[in-house]
């Protein structure tokens, strides 16, 4: 029980400013470790500049960020990455002109200590190839390893995001709107690959989404944001019954979500 | 999954001749060259005719290296740089500098001789002058990537573009006169007499080949490493390098290194070549040489490069015999036809065409396969 209550990230009275703009403001999240953590929020709420903040894109005018214990706020993204934490993006961010396998190949060689080596062939280094297939089978793309990352369809880009993202091994994954621009038809292999990421039992997922089923059927923890700020914290159930986060964000259309959870988890 | 594996493996093993099939072929009609022009007119292999048509293949093997190190880092890295003309000045002039007056002044005081008696105190500072040129390049390549920390893309070629012009002002700079010969720069550099470039041209031919070889090796296999994905990655999307994990200041740094190292060393040997150096050899003329060697044949290919510098050698030659001091101005209509019937240049147009008729292919296979 008290391994269940290890904080693997925290984030601390963080504030971002863009000039007048304030996008984050004192905000203070704990994630718990092997829990799936959901951020949710209206858009413009600050939930992707949280997680540029997190993940080291952006640097915090004032508050901190812990990983571990360790304070990682001024940390370069490429060191952040080099202790675990991985990011996939709202907005398909791959090597558009590489293959799919290379594509996934260098996410895994990355942390692999071989980056320097000069003077060898990178096909020498098998275990990045058979550790990118594997990733390559796990998000569901085999058979087009040797396909042009931008030949893709728009879904299957969304699983190389993910791949990219798998293939460094991270304890934590920041994962940006993963089914942004998907037909409701693809959601479920990707709810799959989640679930097969939280049965792993070692990770950590933070995950901003807008499909609230989504959200409240896979969520450990939800934070709500609005307008730069926290507004509320809690179980999917609590969240979902909670006034406040009806009338900023759920509103009207998902009125009869308290219902519904209610009665799935009562 | 291991079906894929074992495919991959097939990939990498016909056969070193199989596999470069038409390279080793042009590399033994490279190696024959000489003697087939000596057959042909006649004449000795180190004299007249041949002797001519050797001194521009050693040009075009020289520029080869030269466009080949542009490329490397526009092509493969994505990094547009004005500025290379001061890895190729800066290996000149090292290699000039020292064999006029650092050399000579040595030889002169200490001899070093092996224990038969034979003296080789000018290879062994013709040694120590490519070192020199070496400890140089890998310096202007690390003072180049310096500036791209902070500035991208457009800014960073322009800041190129004046650190270049700089080294090309330094070259001809009135102050240092006695060192550099200024604007006449430095002639009759003293090579040493078992690569001068006149009495050996053979010689001189063969070496430009094994340097233009091994440096295309050498080049390829960098690219081709763990380290070169990173630079084609970087290409593709810096900002993806940098969330899974590579600095991308490093890559960029190894890259400018490794491009200044194949460039001086062009440099090197051009200015052997030449038995000179002169600040034409820093000016932009030169970095905008290397861009279109490189456009020519193909961006993002090794042996694209390589073509470009072959072309751009027989178009130098023949269009100056033919049209005389004009011959740029038809180079240029010349030059924008290719770039705008063949975007990719030579090389990588080939390529795609390849690409998509072997695509189609496929295409056409499947569906005649589906069908029964």
């Amino acid at each position: 029980m008290n391994s269940d209550r290890e904080i693997i990230l925290e984030a601390k009275n963080l504030r971002k400013e863009f000039g007048g703009l304030v996008a984050v403001e004192d905000v203070s999240v704990q994630i718990q470790a092997r829990t799936l953590h959901s951020i949710i929020g209206p858009n413009g709420a600050g939930k992707t500049t949280l997680f540029n903040l997190l993940s080291g894109v952006l640097k915090p005018t004032r508050g901190f960020v812990y990983f571990k214990g360790q304070d990682i706020t001024h940390l370069p993204p490429h060191r952040i990455a080099h202790l675990g934490i991985g990011r996939s993006f709202q907005i398909t961010n791959i090597f558009p002109n590489l293959t799919v396998l290379e594509n996934i190949r260098l996410a895994s060689q990355a942390l692999g200590g071989d980056n320097f080596r000069l003077l060898k062939a990178s096909s020498d280094f098998q275990k990045y190839v058979d550790k990118a297939l594997q990733v390559i089978e796990w998000v569901g793309l085999k058979g087009r390893e040797a396909d042009l990352a931008r030949n893709l369809a728009h879904g299957e880009k969304r699983k190389l995001e993910l791949g990219i993202m798998l293939a460094a091994d991270p304890q934590v994954l920041l994962l940006d709107e993963p089914t942004a621009g998907m037909s409701s038809e693809q959601v479920p292999a990707l709810l799959e690959i989640i679930h097969s990421i939280m049965n792993l039992g070692d990770k950590t997922i933070i995950l901003v989404e807008h499909r609230m089923d989504m959200v409240m059927s896979i969520s450990d923890r939800i934070t709500v944001m609005h307008l730069g700020g926290l507004l509320a914290e809690g179980t999917p159930q609590e969240i979902a019954s909670n006034q406040t986060v009806q009338t900023a964000y759920l509103g009207d259309l998902y009125g009869d979500l308290t219902e519904s959870m209610e009665g799935k988890n009562g | 999954m291991a079906e894929l594996q074992t495919q991959n493996v097939k990939k990498q093993k016909p056969g070193l001749f199989k596999q470069n099939q038409l390279a080793i072929i042009v590399l033994v009609l490279l190696i024959l060259f000489p003697f087939i022009m000596s057959l042909i007119t006649g004449q000795p292999a180190n004299e007249g005719k041949p002797k001519f048509w050797e001194g521009q293949f050693i040009n075009f093997f020289i520029m080869a290296v030269y466009a080949m190190s542009y490329d490397l880092l526009m092509g493969y890295t994505g990094i547009l740089s004005f500025g290379h003309a001061a890895f190729f000045g800066a290996g000149a002039y090292t290699m000039a500098l020292w064999l006029t007056h650092f050399a000579p002044l040595i030889s002169s005081q200490y001899k070093i001789t092996l224990p038969g008696g034979m003296d080789i105190t000018t290879t062994l500072l013709f040694i120590v002058a490519l070192l020199l040129v070496l400890i140089v390049s890998i310096l202007m390549g690390l003072f180049f990537s310096g500036a791209s920390v902070r500035v991208k893309g457009v800014y960073f070629a322009m800041i190129t573009l004046a650190i270049g012009e700089a080294f090309h002002i330094l070259s001809k700079a009135t102050d240092f006169v006695k060192w550099t010969g200024a604007d006449e720069g430095l002639h009759g550099v003293p090579v040493p007499l078992w690569i001068n470039p006149t009495q050996h041209r053979l010689r001189f031919y063969f070496m430009a080949l094994f340097f233009m070889v091994v440096m295309y090796l050498f080049l390829k296999r960098v690219t081709e490493s763990p380290t070169g994905r990173v630079f084609v990655a970087i290409r593709e999307n810096e900002n993806r390098v940098r969330m899974i994990g590579f600095n991308p200041a490093t890559y960029r740094s190894l890259a400018f290194v490794t491009s200044a190292i194949a460039a001086g060393l062009s440099g090197a040997m051009f200015s052997l070549w030449n038995m000179s150096a002169t600040p034409s050899m820093t000016s932009a003329v030169t970095t905008i040489n290397a861009l279109i060697m490189t456009i020519l044949g193909g961006v993002g290919t090794l042996i694209g490069p390589i073509l470009g510098a072959g072309l751009m050698q027989i178009f130098s030659q023949f269009f100056y015999q033919w049209f005389g001091a004009r011959w740029p101005l038809v180079f240029g209509l010349i030059f924008i036809a290719l770039v705008v019937f063949l975007p990719y240049g030579i090389v990588g147009t080939y390529r795609l065409r390849k690409q998509g008729m072997k695509a189609g292919w496929t295409r056409f296979t499947k569906q005649f396969s589906a069908k029964k």
